[in-house]
């Protein structure tokens, strides 16, 4: 009986509307929230959410108890193939419906399983530079140098006031301050500056402020951990590890933005400071650590040979952004060049590489900057679900859609 | 049987329209400067070749917001003001400023801005309409302008106040004009061929001076100062970033004049090309039409030989511009809206078939546009948020007329001509924010995928705008009056049925399709981008339509009250969020376009509110039980 009442309330109509309606209302307030949080925290709060509590809205912050993307999209898969068992019936005044009902359940297992399988990462490269990795964008580690030997701590281990100890490292790190996102400025020999951060290492020659999480999909955060290295023997200092320092793409803005004010050669010696080795020593072995974004090493390595970028004759709108990399695979000998633009990616090794930022074109020419490109690089084993869903739904549409015209039709006739 | 007048009215009807659009293919000839000629010849303005015709008429469209320019706004309609061509306009602010800067160029609307530019107000006896102005009448405050604008600059577009924003638009408009003005030649100079002459001859001694003058030797003072004089000149004229009229020579491709006469001292002879523009020039400036038109013709046939596709483009575009078919449509489904909803009231059958042989021939003449347009374009038909309009307005169109082939009441017709009188209204704006044919940018540059995705969700907006428009002809016919009987009520219900069951599927496909087009350019199926997330909740609002309809949830009115919503959730896709400014797809962003929205939405809200009033207050419904 209960069984029969759940399945009941389950394959019900009525929940299939009530679920469309609380979608309807959860995408429109977690898009006029993007305004407000940006679009990767609006989807964390609102879309890959269980549960959505409070809403922003048009800069005020409302009350509102919702159903989240997960538990919506769960429901209706639930409500979907509960229906489908419950009712499905095969006769041809139905098949259309039943196959874009199909297609529904294709799509979102597609989707939920994207969610929780797919990898996004980038490739950022110069002209001439080779990579045999990916980095991640939102995800960070603080590392470990020990000769070849690397400890990496992911960010979301960096809590202020925690202590980590790792079996790998003969001291202990008491973190300070982790700041997702920071700004760093060269402290100036001539100007008045505060105290610095500590006096170890690259705080010296740099303050590092916490910043606000970044909102568009474009910005990415840039983080600064602050932290003392406890050994047995007693502390090692306190110091700070910045991604601003770790990465080679962002040395290189920060060296370009001060060339402009002070000149190259000025710019040269401050980004020398800023990616200065940073070790301690303990026992005899030198650990050198820094932040960067999370890697994923991949068994081939691309090179960037070229990166045009080019603009319709006369103005600023970019026609084309084309990349040329060069692949080499070990593995199976292969050594070949390819290109990658947009909507023209490079699917290779089970990733898929994609033409997402340049920097390249007649401007840095003039400025003297070498060319560069940024791949977005994407994991997602289930890529192909929405082509045969879209194709189920689109079928079962278009079926149910001329049963009911030419009934329509002949009737009149 | 039929008289003979009820037989041949609507085909008699449809000729004499038929004759008034085709009357305005042929532009009137020109009697003595042939600016029609001018027009036509190609340059490239915004990536694209383009005629000058169409240059003008986005020109002026963007300074002036009209297609024409009125010399002497300050007259009435009855006592024949001069009306400029956008072509001579051009030409004059090209080639002849002094009489272009006297002309009411600049349209300013905002009083505060006037008062800041120290302008007068409506004044006939000093020749001002207190609305448009010319270059000469604001220059003069040009400084206290820079002020104000370099502020305005600093301030986020959104959070500009009205007058803020009147002086981001006027600083948009004077850049413009500027840019125009040294477009053939250093703006202002009053004999150009004489003094494209002296450049010329004194280049040797000129080079000679400042390559003296460098090595600190001694060098020739006059010289060195003339020839600087123009150096500068050039270098400003290309600073500005002028449109480029000079055609591909040799290994060089389209130039801005001011980059070839700089190359001039570089040893690269001056092209044929500044010659002629300097004649016409000259000759505009002298008021010697013949000079100007023997000047053109020159300048024509050295074209010939070397750009046959692009003066065979610029052709077709200027027949385009004077064709005006969206506008000549607009004006044909008016009349055809109109005689359709007085067929409901005295049930004219003579009237409806009027209307519907209007209303074809107004689809006839909007589907050639938007042939042409893509055509012209080499592109599928919706490429912005301009030609999204149009193509609604068509989609609309066609599904209204074979709702009128089947039913036959009236109704059909009045949603074909109202939709295509409202989306082309909105295109005719949207035109004022520039160039319709821009080029697309480098992840849009796919043929399949705008084919594809933009056509099948634009057909989505279409048909969901279709099923809200039957749904506000049964509120407004059922309440206000009793000519909804039960045949025609159940008749539009199911119309409106069908019509959403359409729109899930094009708007399901097609949103599926951006999915996969974003997939296959930066990996992403969904990316919960507004504009993804507008398309999203269309979808989603006409599934739960049918599922209400098919569970019993609502009937009748229920649906109809459903479908007007609709009408806000397209509305809200379509221009709401581009309005958020963020995202992928905020590309189509217009202040005033806000306020129409929002009056748009309050307006289906009243609709939907007045649908749900009892069925004792309806007109229709006293008659019988609803």
């Amino acid at each position: 009986m209960l069984i029969k009442k759940t399945v009941a309330f389950f394959s019900s109509l009525k929940l299939t509307v009530t679920l469309l309606a609380f979608a309807i209302v959860l995408v429109f307030v977690g898009t006029i929230a993007q305004a407000d949080e940006g679009l990767y925290g609006a989807q964390a709060h609102y879309f890959k959410q269980w549960l959505v509590v409070g809403a922003n809205f048009f800069g005020h912050k409302i009350p509102i108890l919702l159903p989240g993307g997960y538990l919506l999209g769960t429901l209706l898969l639930v409500n979907l193939v509960c229906a489908h068992i419950y009712r499905f019936q095969f006769t041809t005044k139905k098949l259309g419906i039943q196959l874009a009902h199909a297609g529904v359940i294709v799509l979102l297992v597609g989707q939920l399983s994207t969610d929780m399988l797919s990898r996004e990462m980038q490739m950022h490269f110069a002209e001439g530079e080779t990579r045999n990795y990916s980095e991640s964008a939102t995800d960070y580690e603080l590392i470990f140098i020990n000769g070849d030997e690397l400890t990496a701590i992911p960010n979301r281990l960096l809590k202020a006031g925690d202590e980590l100890k790792i079996d790998s490292l003969p001291f202990a790190i008491r973190v300070k301050s982790f700041w997702k996102n920071s700004d760093a400025n060269f402290r100036a020999p001539m100007m008045k500056n505060e105290a610095p951060l500590t006096t170890n290492g690259v705080a010296v020659n740099f303050n590092f402020r916490p910043l606000p999480d970044v909102k568009t999909m474009d910005e990415r955060n840039v983080p600064t951990a602050v932290f003392e290295l406890v050994a047995p023997s007693g502390s090692l200092g306190t110091w700070a590890a910045s991604d601003w320092a770790g990465d080679a793409s962002l040395v290189e803005a920060m060296r370009n933005s001060y060339a402009q004010q002070l000149g190259m050669g000025m710019a040269q010696k401050i980004a020398g400071q800023l990616v200065a080795p940073q070790a301690v020593e303990v026992g005899g072995k030198k650990f050198a650590f820094t932040m960067r974004p999370t890697r994923v090493k991949h068994n081939f390595s691309l090179t960037l040979l070229k990166a045009t970028h080019t603009t319709y004759p006369g103005t600023d709108i970019p026609k084309d952004f084309r990349s040329r990399v060069h692949i080499d695979n070990p593995q199976s000998g292969e050594k070949r060049d390819v290109e990658i633009s947009m909507n023209h990616p490079l699917r290779y090794g089970g990733y898929t590489y994609y033409q997402y930022q340049m920097d390249a074109g007649q401007t840095v020419q003039q400025a003297g900057r070498r060319p560069t490109s940024v791949l977005s690089v994407v994991r997602n084993p289930s890529w192909l679900t929405p082509y045969i869903g879209c194709a189920m739904v689109g079928l079962g549409l278009v079926v149910q859609f001329m049963y009911h015209l030419v009934g329509f039709v002949s009737k009149r006739k | 049987m039929k008289t003979f007048f009820q037989k041949w009215s609507p085909p008699v009807l449809m000729f004499v329209m038929a004759l008034w659009f085709f009357g305005q293919l042929q532009p009137p000839p020109d009697k003595t400067f042939a600016f029609t000629e001018f027009g036509k010849l190609p340059v490239t303005a915004n990536g694209r070749i383009v005629p000058l015709d169409s240059l003008a008429r986005n020109a002026l469209l963007e300074i002036r917001e009209k297609q024409t320019l009125n010399a002497e706004p300050w007259k009435g309609w009855t006592e024949k003001p001069r009306i400029v061509s956008a072509t001579e306009w051009l030409a004059n602010v090209m080639m002849n400023a002094a009489v272009a800067d006297e002309w009411p160029t600049f349209r300013l609307d905002n009083p505060d801005l006037i008062s800041l530019l120290k302008l007068p107000e409506k004044d006939e006896a000093k020749h001002s309409d207190g609305k448009h102005y010319s270059w000469n009448q604001i220059t003069p405050a040009i400084d206290a302008f820079e002020r104000e604008n370099e502020r305005v600059q600093k301030i986020e577009a959104a959070n500009r106040t009205a007058y803020e924003n009147a002086v981001a638009k006027l600083h948009e408009r004077l850049t413009l004009y500027a840019q125009l003005k040294n477009a053939v030649q250093p703006a202002g100079m009053p004999d150009w061929p004489a003094e494209l002459d002296a450049f010329e001859k004194m280049i040797p001694a000129g080079v000679a001076a400042a390559k003296a003058q460098q090595a600190g030797q001694p060098f020739d003072q006059a010289n060195f100062t003339t020839f600087a004089g123009f150096i500068q000149n050039f270098q400003y004229m290309s600073s500005l970033e002028p449109p480029l009229l000079l055609p591909p020579n040799g290994t060089r491709d389209w130039r801005r004049m001011g980059d070839a006469l700089l190359e001039a001292p570089r040893g690269t002879p001056v092209d044929a090309g500044i010659h002629d523009y300097a004649k016409m020039a000259g000759a505009l400036a002298a008021n010697q039409p013949d000079d100007f038109n023997a000047a053109l013709k020159d300048y024509q046939s050295t074209l010939v030989p070397t750009q046959t596709k692009a003066m065979a483009k610029a052709r077709a575009e200027v027949f385009f511009n004077q064709m005006e078919p969206f506008y000549n449509a607009m004006v044909i489904y008016v009349l055809a809206g109109l005689l359709a909803i007085f067929s409901w009231f005295n049930l004219s059958e003579t009237l409806r078939r009027c209307s519907v042989w209007l209303i074809s021939l107004a689809f006839v003449i909007h589907t050639t546009g938007l042939i042409y347009r893509m055509v012209l374009e080499g592109r599928p038909p919706v490429t912005n948020l301009y030609s999204s309009a149009i193509f609604i307005g068509w989609g609309a169109c066609l599904l209204g007329l074979i709702l009128e082939k089947f039913y036959k009441n009236g109704i059909g017709a009045v949603v074909a001509s109202g939709i295509g009188f409202i989306t082309l209204i909105i295109a005719h704006h949207l035109a004022l924010e520039g160039d319709t044919m821009e080029m697309m940018r480098a992840v849009l540059d796919t043929n399949f995928w705008l084919a594809t995705h933009v056509v099948a969700v634009t057909v989505g907006y279409a048909s969901t705008f279709v099923a809200g428009f039957l749904a506000l002809i049964y509120t407004l016919r059922g309440f206000f009056t009793r000519t909804l009987d039960a045949d025609t009520g159940k008749a539009l219900a199911r119309m409106i049925y069908g019509i959403v069951c359409f729109a899930t599927l094009f708007s399901f496909v097609g949103t599926v399709l951006g999915g996969i087009w974003a997939d296959q350019s930066w990996g992403r199926f969904w990316g919960w981008d507004p504009k993804e997330n507008g398309a999203l909740i269309i979808v989603l609002w006409n599934a739960l339509i049918l599922h209400l309809r098919w569970g019993g949830i609502i009937r009748e009115r229920g649906l109809v009250n459903c479908a007007i919503f609709g009408n806000i959730v397209t509305s809200w896709s379509w221009f709401g969020v581009n309005m958020l400014g963020i995202g992928l797809h905020s590309y189509g962003f217009t202040e005033a376009a806000f306020k129409w929205l929002v009056l748009f939405v309050v307006s289906q809200l009243a609709f939907i509110a007045l649908g749900m009033l009892p069925a004792k207050w309806w007109k229709s419904f006293k008659v019988r039980t609803a």
